[in-house]
């Protein structure tokens, strides 16, 4: 491909752009300004018309695509060119439905289309065409990580896709916990009655299948590379260690019975009768449909209290706070199992709220026409009376204290998930916080952990700078966005699923691995082809770096969210490119900006900001500037366009990858430049982040927390540089976060570099 | 007069919800109660109350036998059926009431002077009679249901209303004297006999 | 073509009983509109909401079989109208507690023996309302209407029986709309955001726990006058006693100066139509409405 650039710009009059804006002038601002080889105006540019004069244009050697039209998020289809780097001018959504169509703001919208006009223009110059990433792999096989149901599923599911896969178990046999039940809760209609689990059905599937590979007592002992190349050592419990090459990873460890002995109170270990719901399991198998004996003397139960929410849902020291979300459902089974067995049998479930997810309200009935009895109570102690167990507790709605007898008694205790290593509890996010934990001499890193049972022994021994597993969120669970974006992880080509992720049954984690199962495949597709995964999913750019100036200071490395970024022996980031996701966080973090995409860059940027037309300090014209993250707050203001809502015509909008993108040095432009105010538009972070990337926009948060010091060492007010967490839906509240900025600049003045 | 009350705890060893499933007018739905609370707070005489619906299913539930029978809050009951369409486990709550209140009067346990207890035997008697209600007769011996005094005081509390009725003729104030009610009067007794003896004997109240 | 029912009038629609002004109108509104009512012949009374206490279950359900097996003989074929609400829940309860179970249609029937009469339970038991909602509809009631009742705004009280727990077809229990729908259909302004239009009257208990029930009437009337109305309209013979008749206790007690009258939605009904004061039964009422009187004597 010729490196020469050749420039075209487009100015399209469809959609009302011709009636509202002097296109002419825009023309000129093209040619002249832009230096556009080629500028042409069009009635309709998306229809085919457009697009054909527009690709008649690059088959003659035109490279520089400007479409000043509508946002860059309509009509993708239309304005697609291949081998071409393309910018667009959002003239529609940005100018002409944000600005009131009168004759008082016909001059302000003009302005404001020009200004996009230059901005795409002085883009345009500094991209480049992304080409695809030359050290991508292309291994198509799938590792499982755990034959429980969760893995087993995903191992079926990928290979009904078509997909080899190796499934690793860690003990001799697949199932996994669900292979210890006698019978699960029901997954179909009419969800009255236990069923069987399933597992032999699935175990035998597996065996038939040619795509499968089934290695059991093994562990992962070593994981490198990145998706579509990772090498991986499987070691057998016999010490013989193989190493096998896959394209993605899906980890599916499960989880482990909270430990009972924490719950004394509640009799566990005092008497052999407390038993956790996997021990009442062990009762029933042995029973198999028979009466159920307790484990003391043999006797036949005739009386059975479950006490839910056993060791968690609890602010105490040492037990879970969260909930499991199966076990309402598992008592009611295992309650069943009884009543099944023998309807004179009591069965009591001692609950303080019920609760049953999906067709569990379904089962929850069919307990109560079975005579289960539901108490709504709060458990104190269980203690032992004579050969009889007695169940203290405080009877929620009499409001009184009160007790019953039983022969046996089962806690509902919750799921710990088997997420390896945490990690983060002793690896910061960000430099800054290393720095500002130093500072302060405390970190507000928490390293503690509120699973009772602190995991030591790593699942994936992954050989990352970042540290041997995935990050975890909250509660030991792996990280992943439960709404957004399930299945990812920060470590890209590595997706969790089943109770590793979040608590869940096994209808939840069927569902659960399929899902996962896909996303896996997607990224083994994606990266063959040497582009990027969620979100960028198809980009092709990747960071290009320079390596004769840097500083080794290893700001990239240590807040690359995704653990993308290793380091070379002698100190450099070492970029992994197929684990990268195109954020651009790195970019925004390197204090002397070597880091770049081809068609993203600090200079991109930076040029646009600088193209637009400072009014001098006696035009009273304010200029702002937002930096609009492209996931959320972009598509928002657009939104407020197509919804009609105004805001002010001062403010000038440049799209960024992510707000982790943004580099300070982009700030001190935009004051240099003369703006008034630079306002950061990201996605909320936090333990409930929904930043797509993670942490990109809670280390934009933490950056742009150190850049007061340097607006005061200029003289300029700390409120000129802002940062807010926006959600898509806020289309009314952004804008009037920009109306408000034009308030605040009335108050503290116009930017005093101004004109310099 | 056979101690009723004491004769069926005896039967069910204490066992008071299978009691209430068995002699309690769709009283085999009280286990099915999920206590949301919907009908406690759907009750127009919820300040009324000591135990709401909800609880009464509850103290079922927990064996509370005399607790529950000796209560009034099932008394309070308007049927106003609000908290039967409001039920998400569709629980006939309005009939299971007036179901708990006719068991607890019919062992002579129901709370003595309850106004709505004595109020609604007299209607019952009423309505018998003759097959129709007298609502003269059927306000005179309410007013006079507490005693000649008291009776006086109630009715010249509600004379005003009482003649604003008879002015614009609907109360009838020769009801004491007129014949009324059905034909078959004889038909009628001899069925309701014949129903309470069925009844009684299934619900081992006979 | 005449409509014809088999017709349950109810102890309080009796001559010179306390929804006798109920009976007169509707009996001019049948006529208006072409419906013919066969009384069930020597119908007893329903056992009422407050019956449960001493009948209990079985003798409550044969005094509503009894009626339910004169009207099969009498007017086999036809559903059973009911104007009185408790009427029409006793009975629809006792019809569906019948066809649901054998051994209670043994039982009834067993004692029904007595009298010499035997129960199938196969006529619907509807209530008057329905009947014209469903089986003339607003449009056909509306083509009488030769008086319209304009510019009266009138809150429309549903309150409970003809609304739980089997209610009006495709209305919710929460906000039935039909009682609105027919003040519209007679030309006059339902009070649509009247809020207490379910809220229960204390039924049989204004009698036995008088207090606690005008509580429940204070807010009835209350809210109508919040929201302008001039009139209350009901379906519901204890709902039109609670709510007019206490509204002297009601303002002795609480100082409050209520004076609005409480209608029959048939009584507007037979004013649109053109009858007179008397044969819509407006003389029956202890809180007169002017504006109707004078539009019925137009």
């Amino acid at each position: 491909m010729s490196d020469e650039k050749k420039t075209a710009a487009y100015i399209c009059k469809g959609c009302g752009l011709g009636d509202r804006l002097d296109c002419t002038e825009l023309t000129t601002i093209a040619e002249k300004e832009g230096k556009a080889e080629i500028v042409r105006e069009h009635e309709f540019l998306c229809n085919a018309d457009g697009v054909a004069m527009i690709q008649k244009d690059i088959d003659e050697g035109a490279n520089r695509i400007i479409i000043n039209a509508c946002s860059r998020r309509a009509k993708t289809e239309a304005f697609n060119f291949e081998n071409v780097a393309m910018t667009r001018a959002n003239l529609r959504e940005g100018v002409i439905w944000s600005q009131p169509d009168t004759d008082d703001a016909r001059e302000t919208t003009q302005e404001m289309a020009a200004d996009y006009v230059r901005m795409a223009c002085a883009e345009i110059k500094f991209m480049s065409i992304p080409e695809e990433n030359p050290e991508h792999g292309s291994n198509k096989r799938l590792l499982v990580v755990g034959g429980g149901i969760s893995g087993m599923t995903s191992a079926i599911e990928a290979a009904r896709a078509g997909y080899e896969v190796i499934l690793v178990e860690k003990t001799g046999t697949l199932g996994g916990m669900a292979a210890q039940l006698y019978k699960r809760v029901p997954d179909h209609e009419d969800y009255a009655d236990p069923q069987d689990t399933g597992v032999p059905e699935m175990i035998a599937e597996i065996g038939a299948d040619g795509l499968i590979t089934v290695k059991l007592d093994s562990t992962i002992t070593r994981t490198s590379g990145a998706p579509g190349q990772f090498s991986v050592d499987i070691t057998k419990e016999s010490g013989v260690t193989e190493t096998e090459n896959v394209g993605a990873i899906i980890q599916a460890s499960g989880f482990t019975n909270y430990d009972a002995n924490n719950l004394p109170h509640l009799g566990y270990g005092k008497s052999p009768d407390v038993v956790d719901q996997a021990g009442l399991e062990a009762l029933a198998r042995a029973a198999d449909g028979g009466a159920i004996k307790r484990p003391s003397d043999g006797k036949e139960v005739t009386s059975v209290a479950f006490i839910q929410c056993a060791g968690q849902r609890s602010s105490k020291k040492g037990e879970l706070s969260y909930c499991s979300g199966h076990c309402c459902n598992t008592s009611i089974k295992q309650a069943m199992y009884f009543k099944d067995a023998n309807p004179d049998v009591d069965a009591t479930i001692i609950y303080t709220d019920l609760r049953t997810p999906g067709n569990g309200e379904d089962f929850y009935r069919s307990a109560q026409k079975k005579r289960v009895i539901f108490t709504k109570g709060e458990v104190s102690e269980v203690t032992t009376s004579g050969d009889e167990l007695e169940v203290k507790f405080n009877d929620l709605i009499l409001n009184e204290d009160t007790a019953m007898n039983a022969d046996l008694v089962v806690l509902a205790t919750g799921q710990v998930p088997n997420s390896g290593v945490n990690i983060e509890a002793a690896t910061p996010v960000s430099v800054d916080e290393v720095e500002a934990a130093a500072e302060a001499d405390e970190s507000r890193i928490n390293t503690e952990v509120d699973t009772g049972t602190v995991q030591e022994v790593s699942v994936l021994n992954l050989t990352y700078r970042q540290g041997k597993d995935l990050p975890h969120l909250r509660h030991g669970f792996s990280d992943s966005h439960f709404i957004c974006f399930p299945y990812e992880t920060r470590r890209t080509g590595i997706y969790t699923t089943g109770p590793v992720r979040r608590p869940m049954d096994i209808a939840q984690a069927k569902e659960d691995a399929t899902g996962a199962a896909l996303k896996a495949i997607q990224a083994i597709e994606n990266s063959s082809l040497g582009r990027a995964a969620h979100p960028r999913s198809g980009d092709l750019s990747y960071p290009d770096f320079r390596k004769e100036n840097c500083t080794q200071c290893k700001r990239c490395t240590v807040e690359c969210p995704f653990g993308a970024i290793d380091e070379t022996e002698d100190g450099y980031p070492l970029f992994n490119e197929s684990r990268c996701r195109r954020c651009g966080t790195c970019m925004g973090a390197c204090p002397v900006r070597i880091i770049s995409f081809a068609n993203y860059s600090v200079d991109t940027v930076g040029a646009q900001l600088k193209a637009v037309d400072m009014p001098d300090e006696f035009d009273e014209k304010p200029r702002m500037l937002v930096l609009a993250c492209e996931n959320d707050a972009y598509p928002a203001i657009d939104m407020a366009g197509m919804n009609g809502k105004r805001y002010s015509p001062y403010v000038r909008i440049v799209p960024v990858r992510c707000l982790g993108s943004v580099n300070t040095i982009w700030i001190s432009d935009a004051m240099n430049s003369g703006y008034d105010m630079v306002m950061l538009m990201g996605c909320k972070h936090g333990d409930d982040y929904q930043c797509h990337f993670v942490k990109g926009s809670e280390l934009a948060n933490i950056r742009m927390s150190k850049i007061g010091d340097t607006l005061q060492t200029l003289n300029l007010e700390p409120e000129r540089v802002v940062d807010y967490e926006v959600a898509i839906t806020d289309i009314d509240r952004i804008p009037q976060l920009i109306n408000d900025a034009a308030e605040i600049i009335e108050n503290i003045g116009m930017n005093p570099f101004k004109g310099f | 007069m056979r101690d009723k009350n004491a004769e069926t705890m005896q039967k069910y060893h204490n066992d008071f919800l299978r009691e209430v499933e068995a002699n309690v007018e769709e009283g085999d739905w009280v286990h099915m109660c999920m206590q949301c609370g919907v009908c406690a707070g759907s009750c127009p005489l919820g300040d009324a109350w000591e135990h709401s619906p909800q609880k009464i299913f509850m103290m079922i539930r927990a064996g509370k036998r005399e607790e529950v029978l000796t209560s009034d809050s099932m008394w309070m009951c308007t049927s106003c059926y609000n908290c039967i369409v409001r039920c998400p486990r569709e629980l006939p709550i309005t009939h299971i009431m007036h179901g708990l209140a006719n068991y607890a009067h019919r062992l002579g346990i129901a709370p003595k002077m309850n106004p709505t207890r004595r109020f609604a035997k007299l209607f019952w008697n009423n309505i018998v009679k003759t097959g129709r209600v007298n609502e003269l007769k059927l306000s005179i011996s309410l007013y006079f249901m507490d005693g000649f005094t008291n009776g006086v005081k109630t009715s010249l509390e509600m004379t005003g209303m009482g003649l604003g009725m008879l002015k614009t003729g609907r109360l009838d104030a020769m009801g004491l004297l007129r014949s009324h009610g059905i034909k078959d009067k004889s038909g009628l007794h001899k069925a309701l006999k014949k129903a309470r003896e069925i009844e009684d004997a299934r619900k081992g109240l006979s | 073509m005449a409509k014809e029912y088999s017709f349950y009038p109810g102890c309080s629609s009796e001559r010179r009983a306390s929804a006798s002004n109920y009976m007169v109108s509707v009996e001019s509104m049948c006529d208006t509109l072409d419906i013919k009512l066969n009384e069930i012949p020597d119908w007893n009374c329903c056992g009422a909401s407050i019956g449960y206490a001493e009948g209990g279950e079985l003798p409550r359900h044969v005094m509503n079989a009894r009626n339910m097996a004169l009207s099969e003989e009498a007017s086999p074929g036809q559903d059973i109208i009911a104007t009185c609400a408790a009427c029409w829940l006793g009975t629809k309860e006792t019809s569906e507690r019948l066809r649901g179970s054998d051994a209670l249609m043994a039982d009834t029937n067993e004692a029904l023996k007595e009298a010499g009469l035997q129960v199938k339970a196969d006529q619907e038991v509807r209530h008057m309302v329905e009947a014209l909602i469903e089986d003339l509809g607003y449009d056909e009631l509306a083509k009488p209407v030769t008086k319209p009742l304009e510019g009266i705004k009138i809150a429309g009280y549903v309150g409970c029986q003809t609304n739980r727990p089997f209610g009006i077809v495709g209305e919710s229990f929460e906000n039935p709309k039909y009682l609105d729908k027919l003040v519209e259909t007679v030309g006059a302004e339902p009070v649509e955001a009247y809020d207490q239009k379910v809220t229960c009257c204390g039924g049989a208990l204004a009698f036995s726990e008088p207090d606690k029930s005008q509580v429940l009437i204070k807010k009835i009337i209350e809210s109508a006058y919040d929201h302008g109305a001039e009139m209350i309209v009901t379906p519901c013979p204890v709902c039109q006693l609670n709510v007019e008749v206490y509204q002297g206790m009601i303002n002795k007690k609480y100082n409050t100066k209520f004076n609005i009258p409480v209608m029959y939605y048939s009584q507007l009904m037979a004013v649109a139509y053109g009858s007179s004061a008397k044969e819509a039964g407006l003389n029956g009422n202890v809180v007169r409405s002017k504006k109707l009187e004078e539009i019925a004597a137009k």
